[in-house]
């Protein structure tokens, strides 16, 4: 019992410190700020929360002691991370930071540029 | 067996962030500072958690939460600084 648990709590947070080193990579070679951010803003935080929860499973296998800020702390983290990655990426596109020069859709602007069509008519 | 794990664990951490801080040096616009500097708060708290695994104390558990706060609030006040150019804006004339 003791080494499966012991096993399961490596396995976790392994896979969380190498997720966070694979995000690393993602942000080091990615071409531009939004596909950059798709790596830190998904792959840092899923590392993260897996390191979070063996160090839960640690504390609660060795100790007995049931840490609820872990938990918070798990939830919190999933709650916030992607709404900061959506809100620094919304201000990189509106302060005009160019896509990735082989990138060939943008809906986005598309989308602007009739609103502003449609306005001007009106 | 688990101690060797985590010491490896603390290593793929500290050379992710040490390719963060590349990034924050490098990166050729504010938002990608700001993207690198966010992900290095997030380390930061796994860092945390390992380091309260090997001093087997949960002391440290508290500053975890407090880490992840932190960020969030910095990334968001920078984020709206890009976006308008104020954190605060001013109350509308009556």
């Amino acid at each position: 019992m003791n080494v499966l648990v012991n096993f399961l709590i490596g396995f976790f947070i392994l896979c969380g410190a190498l997720l966070c080193l694979i995000a690393s990579f993602g942000v080091i070679r990615l071409p531009d700020v939004y596909t950059r951010n798709h790596a830190a803003s998904k792959a840092a935080t899923l590392g993260v929360m897996l390191i979070l929860l063996g160090t839960f499973l640690y504390f609660f296998t060795l100790e007995g002691h049931v840490n609820s800020r872990l938990i918070l702390g798990i939830a919190f983290l999933f709650m916030t991370s992607p709404i900061s990655g959506h809100l620094i990426n919304r201000a990189a596109y509106n302060s005009g930071v160019k896509l990735w020069d082989q990138s060939i859709r943008d809906d986005l602007r598309e989308y602007n540029k009739k609103m502003l069509n449609k306005s001007s008519v009106d | 067996m688990l101690e060797i794990v985590i010491r490896i664990s603390l290593l793929c951490c500290s050379l992710s962030m040490l390719g963060l801080i590349y990034r924050v040096i490098k990166g050729p616009t504010v938002p990608d500072r700001v993207i690198a500097l966010d992900a290095i708060g997030v380390n930061l708290v796994a860092i945390t958690a390992l380091i309260s695994i090997v001093l087997k104390s949960h002391a440290f558990l508290e500053i975890i939460l407090l880490i992840g706060i932190l960020a969030f609030i910095g990334t968001v006040a920078f984020a709206k600084y890009l976006e308008k150019g104020v954190i605060i804006e001013h109350e509308r004339t009556r």
